[in-house]
C-alpha cells in the first residue's frame, strides 16, 4: 500500500533549506532583527555573571553598600532588558512566520490546482495533504526556533568562549577540548538522521492516504465487512512509522548523550584545575565563579544543539518534499502545439486557423499516449480524425475501456495530445489560453463531483449569471428537486455532495454544463445514473439545447445515442465507423453488439 | 437518499454564523462528554504506567546528576580551596570524582530517558491512531456522510501530531520544570533558608501568570484546531475533484476561498505565538527581578558576615537555573493547550456511538431451508425516516423468497436506495425489522451479516494497491486462481490482463488508469468472489456498456444462481433478467409482478418498456 511517489535523493540539508529563501525574503527584515535581538538578549544573559563577579570581588568583599546597590540595580536593569528583548523577539516573528507558513500553503494549493491531471492520477492526495499540513508546520517551527537559535546559540557559545578565554585562557582551552568530538558526532548524526526523518515523513503521508481511502471507500469496506482488515493494514503502516520514530529517537538519544556528557566533563576538569589555581592564589575566587557560571550558562545553548539539528534536518526533508511537488511542471500555457511538430502529416487545411470552412470541433490525426506510459505500449488513441460540424452533436460509442473518456478529456486539455491537433471553429486549442478554451467548452463528467457550496453556486460554476440562467439549466437537467431542498438552491451540498443521490448529483452536473450556454459541450455518459422516467424527460429537454450546440456525447445506451445526430464508434484506439444510429445498427456488427448486446457475429479484428 | 436530508449549511467565512446554525457537525464540534478528554488521556497512558514510571525515574535521576554541578562548585570553593592550601587533596579528588560520575551519569541517563520516553509516546500514538481509525471504520455510513473525510483526516493527522508534540517535548519539559523547581528550591532552602524563601515566594506571581496564560491559550488553540481542519477539508475536496475544478476554471475562485480559510488559520496561529510572547516577558521579568533581589539581600548578608560567599555564589548559580526552565514551562503549556484542543476533538469523535451497533446477544442464522444458496428476505412493517426528519419509507412490507432476483425501479427519491441500504444494514429502520431467514439483521454479528449480504454500489472506489488486491477485498483468503476466475466470469479478465502488470498493476502507478466502467467490473468481481447469499446491486451497472451489463447478468444467472438478488436499476435491459419487478413511488410499491406480467398491464412499467424497445429498433 505505501506509495512514495519519488525516492528521496541525498542532498545537503543546507542546500535544501536555502530554497526557502523566496518565502522568507518578504519577512527577512523582521526575522534578522529578531535574530539580532535574540543574540543581544543572550549576550545580556552572559553579562550577568560578569556583574556578579564584579560584585563578589568588589563591593561585597569591600563591604561597600553603595556598590552593592549599584550592582543589584544593574542586575535588575539587565534582567528587565533581557526579558523585554526576548518578548520583543517573539512579537516580531509571530505574525510573519505564520504568514510564511500560510503563503507556502497557499502557493502549494495554487500550484497543485494547476498541475496536470496526470500528476494527480499518480499522487495519492494523502501525500499531498501531509505536505500541506505537517511538513509546513515543521517549516514554521524551524524558522521560529532552530534557525534563529542555531545562530543565536553559536554566537552565544562563541562570545561565551571568548569571555572565558579572556578571563583565564588555560581554563578556557580546557572547556574547548570537547568541541571537536562533539562536532564530529553532529556531522555523523546529521547524515543518519536525515534518512530516517525522510522515511518517517513519507510514512505519515502513506498513513494519511489509508485514512482517506478508509473514509472515501467506507461503503465498500462496510459492504464487505472489511473494516478489520483495513484496520490491520493501518496498524501495519502505523507500526512501521513507530519503528522509524523509535529509530530516530535512538539517534537523537545518542547525540544528546554525547552532547551532555563531554562538555560536562570539561566543566568538571575546569573546576578541578580552577580550584587548584585559586588555592595557590593564581586565580581569584570571583574569576572562578564568573568563569563557571559562564560555562554553566552555555550549557543550554550546547545541549540544545542536538534538538536544533534534528529539527533542522526534519525541516530540510520537509522542504525537499514540498519542492518535489512545487517543481512539477504546471500545465503549460499555449505552447503545447510545438510538441505536435514531430507528428506525421498534419493536413494542409490545418494551416488556416479561423477559416470558416473548418468550423465545429475537429480532431485531426490525434494520437494520445499517457506521458508516463512506456513508448512500447500501444497508444490509447491512435490517429483519430473526427469532425463535429457547428451545431451538430456526435455520440461516441465504444466498449468499456476503449478510451472514450480519455478522448473527451483532450478537448478541455485535461490531457495534452501526444501528436495531431484539435481545433474549435478552426482554431487550434493549443493556440488559445486554457482559460479561454475552458470557457468555450463545458464538460459534464462521468463522476459528478459537487463542491462544498450551495446548489446554485455549484451550477453557476459552469458560467451563466443570475437566477434566470440557473432556473433554465435546472429545468433542462430535470433538477427541479433543487427548489424543494430545505433552503432551495441556497442549500449547501456537503463535501462531494454526499447528501444527494447519484442521480441528483448527475443532474446538477449536467445543469452546470449547460448553464452557460457554451459553444461546445462535452458530456461523458451524462445520463448513466438517471432512472428511466427522468432520463426520458432530460433527453427531451437536452435535445432542445443540443439543437444549436456543438456537442460530443459519450454514450453507452441507445437512448443516449439517440440524442445525437451522428455516432462514431471508437474501437482499438481508432474511429472505425461513423454514421447514424440506425445505419450503424444495420451495418456494423460491433456497434450492434454494444448497443443491443446481441452477439457480434464473427469477432471483429481489432486492428 | 432524498432531498429530505437536511444538507449541511456551512459558512466558511464566518465562525459566528456557523455557530448559529446549531448543528455540531457544521461547527466541527461534536459534543464531548464532560471529562472525556482527561479520560482519554488517562486511558492512553495507564496501560503504560510501568514504562511511564521508569521514564520519570530516569529523568529524575538525570536531573539529580545535572543539578549536582553547582553543589560541587560551592563545595570546591568553600572546602576544597582551603583544604588544598593545607595540602589536603581529599576534597579536590572528591570534587573531581563527583563531577566525573555526574557527567557520565547525566549523559547515560539522558540517552536512556530519550529512548524510554520515545517508546512511551510512540506507543500512545500507535494506540490513539489505531483507535481513531478503528472507531471511524465502525461508525455508520450516515455519520461519514456528515462528518466529511477532511475532518477525519485532520483528526488522525494534525490532531494526533499535536499530541505527539505534547508527549515528546511537552511532558519532558513539564517534568524537568517541576523537578528542577523542587530540587533547586530544596537546595536553596538548605543552603540558606532566607534566600530560598525569597525564591519560593516568587512562585506565586509565576503561578498566576501561568494560569492566565493557560486560559487565554485554550481559546486560541481551539480556534486553531478548527481552522486547520477547515483548511484540510477544502484541500481534500479540491484534490479529489481536480477534473471539474479544471474544466470549470475554479482555480481562481478556489484560491480565494482557500485564502480565507488559510488566513484564518494564519491568524489563530499568530495569536497563539503572541500569547506565548506575552507570557515569556512576564515570566522573565519576575525571574530576573527575584535574582536581583536575592543578590542584593545576599550581598548585604555576606557583608555583615552572616552568609558565606560560596553559598551566595551557589545560590545565584541555582537561581539562574531555576528560572531558565520557565520559558520551557511556557512551551509545555503551549503544547498542552494545543494537544488539549485536539484531544477534545478526538474524544468527541470517539464518543460517537455507531448508529448501527453490533448486537449484544448475537443470533446465528438457521441452516438454509431450501437447497438454494440464497436466503429469504422480509421487510416486516419497516418505516424509515432520517434523524433530521423526512420520512422516506412509510410502513413498508415485502417478502423476497430465497433465490429470487428482484428488480426495483422507480424515480429518484422513491426509496429504492433506502431499501438497499436497510437490507445491507447501512442504516437500521426507524420502526419494524428486516429479517434474513427469520433473523433480525440487527441480531447478526457484522461478520455473519457481511458474509451473507453484499452490496455493490454505483461508486466503484478503488483502494491503492494492485488490481488483485482490490478484488480480494471480497474474500481476503482467496487464491490468485479464484481471483482470476471471478474476473473471468464477470468479463473483467481481458482488460486486467492487458494492463502493464496484469493483476499486479498498481492502480495508482504508471499505466494503472482504469475507467469508470472497468472499476465497476472490478467491483463486481469483488462481489462475485465474496459469494454472498443475498446480493444487492444499487445502480451498479450504470457505467457499463450493454455487453458489460450482459456479462454481469450472465454471471448472476450462472455463478450466482439461486442467490437472492435485489437489483436497483434504471436500465430496463437489467430488469429483463429479473424474476420479479417492483415499481416504487414515494416509498411504496405501486406495481409488483414478473416482467412479462407488468409489460402486459397498462402501468408505468409497460410505458417505459415500450419506449425502450423503440430506441432499439
Amino acid at each position: 500500500m505505501p506509495t512514495t511517489p519519488s525516492p528521496p535523493e541525498p542532498r545537503s540539508a543546507v542546500r535544501a533549506l536555502l530554497r526557502l529563501w523566496p518565502y522568507v525574503r518578504p519577512v527577512r527584515a523582521r526575522l534578522f532583527t529578531a535574530a539580532f535581538i535574540a543574540i543581544l538578549a543572550s549576550c545580556i544573559g552572559l553579562v550577568i555573571p560578569l556583574v556578579l563577579k564584579w560584585m563578589v570581588d568588589g563591593p561585597i568583599a569591600d563591604r561597600d553598600p553603595a556598590g552593592v546597590w549599584l550592582g543589584a540595580l544593574s542586575l535588575l536593569l539587565l534582567g528587565l532588558a533581557e526579558a523585554l528583548l526576548f518578548g520583543f523577539r517573539r512579537w516580531l516573528v509571530a505574525r510573519p512566520l505564520s504568514h510564511v507558513e500560510a503563503s507556502m500553503r497557499a502557493d502549494l494549493y495554487r500550484h497543485l490546482q494547476r498541475l496536470p491531471v496526470a500528476f494527480h492520477d499518480r499522487w495519492p492526495s494523502g501525500q499531498l495533504l501531509s505536505r500541506a499540513t505537517t511538513d509546513l508546520m515543521l517549516l514554521r517551527m524551524f524558522l521560529a526556533f532552530p534557525l534563529t537559535f542555531l545562530l543565536v546559540n553559536s554566537v552565544t557559545i562563541l562570545v561565551g568562549v571568548i569571555i572565558m578565554l579572556v578571563q583565564d585562557w588555560t581554563l578556557g582551552l580546557v572547556i574547548l577540548v570537547p568541541a571537536v568530538p562533539v562536532l564530529i558526532t553532529c556531522v555523523v548524526f546529521e547524515k543518519r538522521y536525515s534518512g530516517a526523518a525522510r522515511r518517517a515523513q513519507d510514512q505519515v503521508g502513506d498513513l494519511t492516504t489509508v485514512v482517506e481511502e478508509g473514509v472515501l471507500g467506507i461503503r465498500i469496506i462496510k459492504g464487505f465487512g472489511r473494516h478489520r482488515s483495513q484496520a490491520l493494514a493501518f496498524r501495519e503502516l502505523s507500526g512501521k512509522l513507530r519503528g522509524t520514530e523509535l529509530h530516530k529517537a535512538r539517534l537523537l538519544a545518542t547525540i544528546l548523550g554525547v552532547i551532555v556528557t563531554l562538555p560536562e566533563l570539561a566543566i568538571g576538569a575546569a573546576l578541578v584545575l580552577g580550584t587548584m589555581r585559586v588555592a595557590d592564589g593564581s586565580l581569584s575566587t570571583g574569576t572562578l565563579v564568573a568563569f563557571l557560571s559562564t560555562a554553566l550558562a552555555l550549557r543550554w545553548p550546547v545541549d540544545s544543539i542536538g534538538f536544533l539539528l534534528a529539527m533542522s534536518q526534519e525541516a530540510a526533508t520537509a522542504t525537499d518534499r514540498y519542492f518535489e511537488v512545487m517543481d512539477a511542471e504546471p500545465e503549460s500555457g499555449r505552447t503545447a502545439g510545438s510538441r505536435a511538430a514531430g507528428a506525421t502529416a498534419v493536413p494542409p487545411l490545418a494551416a488556416t486557423p479561423g477559416a470558416g470552412h473548418v468550423g465545429g470541433l475537429r480532431f485531426e490525426n490525434v494520437t494520445f499516449r499517457y506521458p508516463d506510459a512506456p513508448d512500447t505500449t500501444a497508444p490509447v488513441l491512435n490517429r483519430i480524425d473526427l469532425h463535429i460540424r457547428p451545431g451538430e452533436s456526435l455520440a461516441l460509442v465504444g466498449a468499456t475501456g476503449s478510451g472514450k473518456t480519455t478522448l473527451t478529456a483532450l478537448v478541455p486539455r485535461l490531457h495534452e495530445v501526444t501528436s495531431g491537433r484539435i481545433t474549435l471553429d478552426g482554431a487550434d486549442i493549443t493556440a488559445m489560453s486554457r482559460e479561454e478554451l475552458r470557457s468555450k467548452v463545458a464538460v459534464a463528467f462521468e463522476e459528478p463531483t459537487l463542491f462544498s457550496a450551495s446548489v446554485g453556486e455549484n451550477v453557476l460554476m459552469g458560467g451563466g449569471a443570475g437566477d434566470e440562467d440557473l432556473a433554465r439549466a435546472l429545468a433542462v437537467a430535470q433538477a427541479d428537486f433543487a427548489h424543494a431542498l430545505p433552503r432551495g438552491t441556497h442549500t449547501q451540498v456537503g463535501e462531494q455532495g454526499l447528501s444527494l443521490s447519484g442521480g441528483q448529483r448527475q443532474r446538477l452536473a449536467l445543469a452546470r454544463a449547460v448553464v452557460g450556454s457554451p459553444d461546445f459541450l462535452v458530456l461523458d455518459d451524462p445520463l448513466s445514473a438517471l432512472d428511466v422516467h427522468t432520463e426520458a424527460a432530460v433527453e427531451a429537454a437536452l435535445r432542445r439545447v443540443l439543437a444549436d450546440t456543438t456537442a460530443l456525447i459519450v454514450a453507452h445506451r441507445p437512448s443516449t445515442v439517440l440524442l445525437a445526430d451522428r455516432v462514431a464508434l471508437l474501437s482499438g484506439g481508432r474511429i472505425t465507423a461513423v454514421g447514424t444510429h440506425h445505419e450503424l445498427l444495420r451495418t456494423n456488427p460491433e456497434y450492434a453488439h454494444l448497443m443491443s448486446g446481441a452477439p457480434a457475429g464473427e469477432q471483429e479484428d481489432q486492428r | 437518499m432524498t432531498a429530505a436530508t437536511t444538507a449541511p449549511v456551512r459558512d466558511e467565512d464566518d465562525d459566528d454564523r456557523a455557530v448559529e446554525s446549531g448543528d455540531p457537525f457544521d461547527r466541527d464540534q461534536l459534543p464531548t462528554p464532560p471529562g472525556a478528554t482527561g479520560t482519554l488521556l488517562r486511558s492512553l497512558l495507564s496501560p503504560r504506567r510501568g514504562t511511564v514510571a521508569v521514564t520519570a525515574l530516569l529523568l529524575l535521576l538525570q536531573q539529580a546528576a545535572v543539578q549536582a554541578g553547582p553543589l560541587l562548585v560551592a563545595y570546591a570553593i568553600d572546602r576544597a580551596v582551603p583544604a588544598f592550601r593545607d595540602d589536603d587533596n581529599g576534597p579536590l579528588i572528591a570534587v573531581a570524582v563527583g563531577y566525573l560520575l555526574c557527567a557520565t551519569a547525566a549523559g547515560a541517563l539522558q540517552y536512556a530517558f530519550v529512548r524510554a520516553s520515545a517508546r512511551v509516546s510512540q506507543d500512545v500514538l500507535l494506540d490513539l491512531r489505531g483507535r481513531i481509525f478503528r472507531h471511524a471504520q465502525e461508525l455508520s455510513v450516515d455519520f461519514h456522510e456528515r462528518y466529511t473525510s477532511g475532518r477525519l483526516i485532520s483528526r488522525s493527522t494534525t490532531d494526533v501530531e499535536s499530541l505527539r508534540e505534547l508527549l515528546e517535548e511537552g511532558l519532558q519539559e513539564l517534568v524537568m520544570v517541576v523537578l528542577s523547581a523542587v530540587y533547586i528550591s530544596v537546595l536553596l532552602l538548605w543552603l540558606d533558608l532566607g534566600l530560598g524563601a525569597v525564591a519560593v515566594v516568587s512562585f506565586v506571581p509565576l503561578y498566576l501568570l501561568v494560569r492566565s496564560y493557560q486560559r487565554r491559550a485554550k481559546r486560541v488553540y481551539r480556534k486553531r484546531s478548527t481552522a486547520i481542519a477547515a483548511v484540510i477539508v477544502k484541500f481534500v475536496e479540491t484534490m479529489n475533484g481536480i477534473r471539474p475544478v479544471r474544466a470549470f476554471r475554479r482555480e481562481a475562485a478556489n484560491d480565494a476561498d482557500f485564502a480565507v480559510l488559510n488566513r484564518r488559520h494564519e491568524r489563530s496561529n499568530g495569536d497563539a505565538l503572541l500569547e506565548m510572547a506575552r507570557y515569556v516577558v512576564g515570566s522573565r521579568v519576575t525571574a530576573n527581578t527575584t535574582v536581583a533581589l536575592i543578590v542584593l539581600w545576599g550581598a548585604y548578608r555576606v557583608a555583615d558576615g552572616s552568609l558565606e560567599l560560596g553559598v551566595l555564589a551557589a545560590a545565584v548559580l541555582y537561581l539562574r537555573r531555576l528560572y531558565d526552565p520557565i520559558d520551557r514551562l511556557g512551551m509545555f503549556l503551549n503544547s498542552y493547550q494545543s494537544a488539549a484542543a485536539s484531544l477534545e476533538k478526538i474524544a468527541g469523535l470517539l464518543a460517537q456511538v455507531p448508529s448501527v451497533p453490533e448486537p449484544a446477544a448475537p443470533r446465528e442464522l438457521p441452516e438454509r431451508r431450501t437447497g438454494l444458496p440464497g436466503r429469504e428476505v422480509v421487510f416486516d412493517d419497516v418505516r424509515f425516516a432520517y434523524r433530521t426528519g423526512g420520512e422516506v419509507l412509510p410502513r413498508f412490507g415485502l417478502r423476497l423468497p430465497a433465490g429470487q432476483t428482484v428488480a426495483v425501479v422507480g424515480s429518484t427519491g422513491a426509496g429504492k436506495s433506502t431499501l438497499a441500504k436497510l437490507l445491507a444494514r447501512f442504516y437500521d429502520p426507524t420502526d419494524g425489522r428486516v429479517l434474513l431467514d427469520g433473523v433480525d439483521l440487527s441480531d447478526l454479528t457484522g461478520r455473519d451479516l457481511r458474509r451473507e449480504v453484499v452490496m455493490v454500489t454505483q461508486e466503484a472506489f478503488l483502494f491503492s494497491g494492485t488490481v488483485a488486491e482490490n478484488i480480494a477485498i471480497g474474500r481476503p483468503d482467496a487464491t490468485r486462481e479464484e481471483i482470476e476466475q471471478a474476473a473471468k466470469e464477470i468479463g473483467a479478465h481481458d482488460f486486467i490482463a492487458a494492463l502493464p502488470d496484469g493483476y499486479d498493476t498498481d492502480v495508482r502507478k504508471r499505466g494503472g488508469r482504469i475507467s469508470a466502467g472497468q472499476r465497476q467490473l472490478v467491483a463486481f468481481a469483488r462481489a462475485l468472489l465474496a459469494d454472498p447469499a443475498v446480493l444487492i446491486l444499487d445502480e451498479a451497472t450504470s457505467s457499463l456498456d450493454v455487453p458489460g451489463e450482459r456479462a454481469v447478468q450472465r454471471a448472476m444467472a450462472t455463478v450466482l444462481k439461486g442467490r437472492t438478488a435485489v437489483v436497483i436499476a434504471h436500465r430496463l435491459s437489467t430488469v429483463e433478467i429479473a424474476d420479479r419487478v417492483l415499481v416504487m413511488e414515494h416509498g411504496r410499491v405501486v406495481e409488483d409482478g414478473s416482467p412479462s406480467e407488468l409489460i402486459d398491464r397498462t402501468g408505468r412499467f409497460a410505458d417505459l418498456h415500450r419506449a425502450w424497445q423503440d430506441s432499439l429498433a
